[in-house]
């Protein structure tokens, strides 16, 4: 229960930063994605069930205040939260150059699957365009975001850990 | 004591199960035309008091230091406003003499009618689309304030976008300059109609959006003409100005002609508008 509430307010942290905040300090009209970043940490740190969900939830809060189709949203993020778990063995919390790579892939492919989906079906052929002015600078951004925002989700996720073991210790 | 192992559902038939629940949930958006429902009216009590919170700390942060930055540039521009507020004094006092003459003018042929003052509620901006690829926001203001689905936002003198969802407290506006979105307008000078359409690509590179469509076989129409909306829309009222004309071609089939306008908003620096109360009278309702 204490994990649930937890990840809430991180996803609604998140969320609120990205479309105040960081909409206010973007570069050339190209904010970072911090959902993503939340999504895919959650997803390679603690496995692919917490992933789906998370990435679920926070496609939904995005379906909902897109104000388009509700489920479009909880379907990318959620495949995206569900795949990064896949990723939980390979992981270490001192390393982090799998968790970069994974967010860097989950941010691209995400945004590939909207352009795909959103754009190319409506003839909007200028594939290059959408990737060098667009996909790039985001995930460039979205990578210096996530130096700073990783390492505070890791810890909050450690302490979590801990509480968790020791609450679980007291039963046996 | 021994726990009975509970039964744990392996992880890709939920992911198979919630699947199929969101591809329900967008097969009933698009069939029913529903956006959220109650789920809507929970997000909007938790969400937009938060936003307003965190919109209201950043644009102070964001007011300083553009303040500190700002402050030479001020300073020299009002010395030039100064000189300019006297010129206009008196152009204001002719103005307001033609003002005069025009009302009375205007009384005499009884077109009042076409010109109504609408009803208008001011909003503020609290938040924007989570994303890079669609220009929505967020505004502070919903049905308690009198806002409907399809009503037009305008700011300053241009139009901004349309309501496309709304709930008790806030309301969801989606901006012209969306990939998606089209507006039926018109030329000014010669009335003339056209469709305009946002574009992600344009706006970005150009601070443009395009149009389409436009008719005008004798030449007519030129950079720098004024488009306002069409009187043939269904959804926006007719006259709101869009923005101007700035590039102008002949298609490949030698009869329209497109191109591309300057928006009359600056929608990098949208902060307050103005949600237009009245809605286009069509014949549904």
């Amino acid at each position: 229960m204490r994990r649930k509430i937890i990840v809430f307010i991180i996803i609604a942290v998140c969320y609120l930063l990205q479309t105040t905040l960081f909409e206010a300090l973007s570069f050339a009209s190209i904010s970072p994605n911090l959902l993503i970043i939340v999504v895919s940490a959650f997803g390679f740190m603690r496995g692919k069930k917490e992933g789906l969900f998370i990435g679920f939830f926070c496609g939904l809060l995005l379906d909902i205040w897109n104000g388009g189709i509700i489920g479009f949203y909880s379907l990318l993020y959620m495949y995206i939260g569900y795949i990064n778990g896949m990723f939980r063995k390979l992981f270490y919390p001192e390393d982090i150059k799998l968790p970069m790579l994974l967010i860097a892939g989950s941010d691209i492919s995400c945004n590939l699957f909207i352009y795909f989906i959103l754009f190319l079906f409506r003839n909007r052929y200028d594939f290059g365009y959408y990737v060098f002015q667009l996909m790039l600078p985001e995930l460039v951004y979205t990578m210096v975001v996530t130096i700073f925002l990783y390492f505070i989700i890791l810890k909050i996720n450690q302490r979590l850990e801990v509480i968790e073991k020791r609450s679980a210790s007291k039963f046996v | 004591m021994k726990r009975k192992p509970k039964f744990i559902l392996p992880t890709k038939y939920i992911l198979l199960l919630m699947t199929g629940v969101c591809i329900v949930a967008m097969l009933l958006c698009f069939t029913l035309n529903i956006t959220g429902g109650p789920l809507n009216t929970v997000a909007g009590y938790v969400f937009v008091p938060m936003q307003k919170g965190i919109n209201s700390v950043g644009s102070w942060v964001v007011d300083k230091s553009d303040n500190l930055k700002q402050l030479g540039d001020v300073m020299e521009e009002n010395e030039e406003l100064k000189r300019q507020v006297d010129s206009l004094t008196t152009e204001l006092n002719t103005i307001k003499l033609e003002q005069y003459e025009l009302e009375n003018l205007r009384e005499l042929l009884e077109l009042d009618q076409k010109y109504p003052s609408y009803d208008k509620v001011a909003a503020n901006v609290i938040g924007k689309d989570g994303g890079n690829w669609f220009t929505n926001f967020t505004i502070d203001k919903g049905t308690e304030d009198g806002i409907e689905v399809d009503m037009n936002v305008i700011s300053g003198s241009g139009l901004v976008g349309i309501v496309k969802d709304v709930g008790p407290n806030y309301a969801k506006v989606a901006a012209i300059i969306n990939d998606t979105m089209k507006v039926s307008g018109m030329v000014t000078s010669t009335s003339d109609n056209l469709i305009v359409n946002g574009s992600l690509q344009n706006m970005n590179e150009n601070m443009v959006i395009e149009f389409s469509n436009l008719n005008d076989k004798d030449d007519e129409v030129t950079i720098g003409d004024p488009v306002v909306t069409s009187y043939v829309s269904d959804q926006y009222q007719q006259g709101i100005l869009i923005g101007y004309i700035s590039t102008l071609e002949k298609d490949a089939n030698n009869l329209t002609k497109s191109g591309t306008i300057t928006p009359a908003v600056d929608f990098e620096h949208i902060e307050e508008v103005l949600v237009i109360l009245n809605k286009k009278q069509t014949a549904d309702n």
